[in-house]
């Protein structure tokens, strides 16, 4: 591997020059030092279109100053990957935690993931997939800043040690990190590097608060949303109110009349067309789109209706469908006695990610290149449909990756349905910077939710209590078909749609499980657990009755279903079972207590939860939280990611908590139709304990949201001896 | 267009736009304060919450022509605000953000309580916070910063 010095100002040659050498990189890791006097006027304000802000070909920059700037390879969207990330670096690399600083990096290959190829946030990955990488780029620099000590003291390197951006050498000499980059940045990157044992960590593992609090607590951190720059444009689209309609005919009079506003012109869209507004400000647009005049087109576009869908799914779901799993006897259901049987039908509504900042993006395009400014989980395609819509080449868009309020999924679209919208509109505007804002009620009714779903199950109960057969039959469109992920399906079947019932951690003999993937005419995408959404209300709410039905605790009939390989779950459960109990036994008259446990990502959680009902809604007291993510890297991000993520998963219980189509129209617009969860809807309290663990990482950002739905019904059965089918909850 | 006066963190300011023009567009796009946020523009969200005349106000529905001579303070003014920087460290100190988009308003939000309630108890927090999406529910920690602030304010 070579290795080279890098200029901020040599942005084409050092990235030809990273190409080469990454590709013959395997997992694509490089360190590069440098220092680049610039940087330091670079920090804060706002972009500066002509300055090349990050050098593409670094993660690590030890400054003069002695900061030490650490590039995020993915974006920070909530889940605490921007300091989690250089707390892994830094602590191999021996750094001083207070001269950290992290930045997120821009689309480029070295930023990719190392596992999905792509660079992006999704599938709870982030630590999963970068925390070898980041572990061996601090074990790396760490080791070039030793060489370059020892080469300067003329002795070998093994004499020296590090600590706190310092090496020090066996008679005393010390040299600062920030002395030694220049030299280090000419040593040649090893090949292999000795990594620290778990316990030499001195941050992994640490309580460590997050790096971007400050900034968030006192309005100065910018957004997307709030970026602004000299000449910039603001943009609104109307869309279609059915998708993939067309504007069959204009009149935009009244909306150009309006003061402010720069031009009105049609755009093809992701789905059929629509009309940009360009204006000075948003308010003047979104004023001008007001007054627009649309005919639309609606010739050959579907018309879906959500409570047709929801009948068809469920006479689907009578019948099989395409195989995901078959253990055992198909028949053996049929031969149980129906005294013996549960058959349950469970509906899922569509429902929308809503992020806090609503979605956009900004771009300027000058003919022969393009800037580009998004939150977004998937900077790779991003890039490349901005690329595609201007003419360019994915490398000619410089894309720089911004904080954004939330996503959930949202921000990680396979068409780059908002991107393209964007590049449309700077491509009309050239060398006019344009933001594009999606209104709030662009997003309630813009499409690409989480999709409805049907099961139907049919349980055989043994004479033992537990399952001895199970046969489910999942109906919800694929979220994969169609995008460049559906060669991850097999045999048509989409394993995001059946994870957590497919793959289930329970023992249960002759279980068999089908999927029926309808295609309906509303974009659907991955929300915060995906597919685990449903499959753990399906499977949790049906072990709970189970449990009941065999008169024994719930705790421990999950522990006999459990396999025995089903470790973290085993350990999560354990744990929970041990924190909870105090109060499990001194419940107020009128609560109850709920449980579940599902494994996701690769993540085990359990959770007890104390519940009553107030107002006929559930008030969630208390929640208590065991999770088993194997080496908790920062255990109060992890912390507070189950606190609030389980606080996130009660959307699906909210009663106006559901997305409906009638006569292809969304029929809610905004948070007064589409409730998520505010204060009152939270649980009160959620404590959250960590199962001791040296396995590598798994995930913490989506496998707090399966299990709290199920366990608040759970709960609620407890107390109205009723079962709970169909979201969002409408009726106690 | 018409020109007006306002009065934000203590400093006079005009500005020429549209009568009908929120309070909040003003701010991020005429004052460039973006501090305060869009979130949903029909005051369900509590995104772009500030203090007029010392009253929380979801600024994202209040015309700029309706504003008359009150004044505006908004989160930029917090950091020098003997309230509003107990509650800032206490959001700190508890690491209660996330994505952090809605925490100004929360912050907001939660600065107005403890000025008129500086001993609050969870009801009071659930009826002044309870305007106030947080996406990430990161309410636990919210409800907690907001008594450890009451807590240092005593």
């Amino acid at each position: 591997m070579t290795f080279k010095t890098t200029n901020a100002d040599e942005p084409q040659l050092s990235r030809r020059n990273f190409l080469r050498v990454s590709a013959t990189a395997a997992g694509g890791l490089l360190v590069a030092l440098y220092l680049n006097p610039s940087a330091t006027a670079q920090e804060g304000g706002p972009p500066r279109p002509q300055q090349k802000v990050y050098p593409p070909d670094a993660f690590v920059h030890i400054r003069q100053d002695g900061k030490i700037v650490i590039q995020v390879n993915r974006l920070e969207f909530g889940q605490g990957v921007q300091t989690a990330l250089p707390m892994i670096l830094a602590d191999e690399m021996d750094a001083d935690w207070s001269q950290v600083v992290a930045e997120l990096a821009p689309a480029a290959d070295v930023y990719r993931d190392p596992v999905f190829g792509i660079q992006m946030v999704g599938g709870s990955g982030s630590i999963a997939h970068s925390f070898q990488q980041y572990r061996e780029l601090g074990a790396k620099t760490r080791a070039m800043l030793v060489i370059a000590a020892a080469n300067r003291w003329n002795i070998a390197p093994d004499k020296c040690r590090t600590e706190q951006s310092v090496v020090h050498g066996p008679g005393g000499q010390s040299a600062k990190y920030a002395e030694l980059a220049t030299d280090a940045a000419r040593v040649a990157v090893p090949a292999s590097v000795r990594l620290k044992n778990p316990q030499e960590f001195r941050l992994v593992g640490k309580r460590t608060r997050r790096l971007d609090s400050r900034p968030k607590c006192d309005g100065s951190l910018k957004f997307g949303l709030d970026l602004d720059m000299p000449g910039m444009k603001v943009a609104v689209v109307a869309h279609p109110p059915v998708f993939g309609a067309r504007v069959k005919s204009l009149d935009d009079k009244a909306a150009r009349g309006v003061e402010g506003v720069r031009e009105v012109f049609e755009i093809p869209l992701a789905r059929g067309t629509g009309v940009a507004i360009v204006a000075d400000k948003y308010w003047p647009a979104k004023q001008a789109r007001g007054l627009l005049k649309i005919d639309w087109d609606f010739s050959g576009v579907e018309r879906a209706d959500s409570s047709r869908l929801r009948e068809q799914y469920k006479q689907l779901s009578h019948t099989a469908g395409l195989k995901s799993v078959a253990r055992g006897d198909a028949k053996a259901i049929d031969n149980i006695a129906t005294a013996n049987r549960i058959v349950a039908e469970f509906e899922f509504p569509y429902l929308a990610h809503s992020p806090m900042e609503p979605l956009n993006t900004t771009i300027r395009f000058d003919g022969k290149s393009a800037e580009a400014w998004a939150g977004s989980q998937f900077q790779t395609f991003d890039q490349m449909a901005i690329a595609e819509v201007l003419g360019l080449k994915p490398e000619q868009v410089t894309f720089h990756t911004e904080m954004a309020g939330g996503g959930f999924g949202r921000r990680a679209v396979t068409d780059s349905h908002v991107q393209r919208e964007a590049a449309q509109i700077a491509k009309r505007l050239r060398g006019t910077p344009v933001k594009l804002i999606w209104s709030r009620e662009d997003d309630i009714r813009g499409g690409y939710y989480r999709p409805m779903h049907v099961h139907r199950v049919e349980v055989g109960i043994g004479s033992d209590g537990m399952p001895s057969a199970w046969r489910h039959v999942v109906v919800g469109q694929s979220l994969l078909a169609g995008t460049p992920f559906a060669m991850m399906m097999k045999d048509g079947v989409d394993s995001s749609s059946v994870e957590g019932a497919s793959d289930t951690h329970y023992n249960i003999p002759n279980q068999h499980v089908s999927v029926h993937h309808p295609t309906v005419n509303v974009p659907v995408l991955w929300w915060r657990s995906v597919g685990h959404t449903h499959t753990a209300y399906v499977m949790e709410t049906l072990v709970d009755e189970l449990a009941t039905r065999a008169k024994v605790d719930p705790i421990e009939y999950r522990r006999k279903l459990l396999k025995p390989e089903a470790k973290k779950l085993l350990a999560a459960l354990d744990l929970m079972d041990e924190k909870s109990a105090v109060w499990r036994r001194n419940l107020p008259k009128g609560h109850a207590a709920g449980f579940s446990c599902h494994e996701s990502f690769g993540t085990g959680v359990a959770c007890a939860v104390e519940v009553s009902i107030e107002n006929k809604r559930p008030k969630v007291h208390r929640v208590t939280v065991a999770v088993d993510p194997g080496i908790a890297v920062n255990p109060l991000t992890i912390e507070s990611q189950f606190q609030a993520g389980v606080g996130f998963g009660l959307s699906q219980l909210m009663a106006k908590g559901a997305i409906t189509l009638k006569d292809g129209m969304v029929e809610q617009r905004n948070f007064d139709g589409y409730v998520p969860p505010y204060i009152v809807d939270a649980p009160v309290a959620v404590d959250v304990h960590i199962v001791p663990s040296a396995e590598a990482p798994s995930g913490c950002g989506e496998p707090p949201v399966p299990v709290i739905s199920p366990a608040v019904v759970n709960a609620l059965s407890r107390l109205t001896g009723k079962r709970y089918r169909s979201l969002p909850l409408v009726a106690v | 267009m018409a020109k007006f006066h306002l009065t934000v963190n203590g400093q006079r300011k005009e500005v020429t736009v549209d009568p009908s023009t929120p309070l909040l567009w003003v701010l991020r796009e005429d004052l460039k304060m973006t501090g305060t946020k869009y979130g949903c523009g029909v005051s369900a969200c509590g995104a772009c919450t500030v203090h007029v005349n010392g009253v929380a106000t979801r600024s994202c529905m209040l015309p700029i022509s309706l504003l008359g001579e009150r004044p505006v303070v908004t989160i930029e003014a917090m950091s020098d605000d003997p309230v509003g920087r107990v509650v800032q460290d206490a959001w700190v100190e508890k690491d209660v953000v996330q994505c952090g988009y809605c925490q100004s308003g929360q912050i907001m939000s939660a600065v107005a309580l403890l000025k008129h309630t500086p001993r609050p108890t969870d009801t009071n927090i659930e009826e002044s916070m309870g305007g106030n999406i947080c996406r990430c529910a990161t309410y636990v920690r919210i409800r907690e910063a907001i008594k450890t602030a009451a807590q240092q304010l005593k």
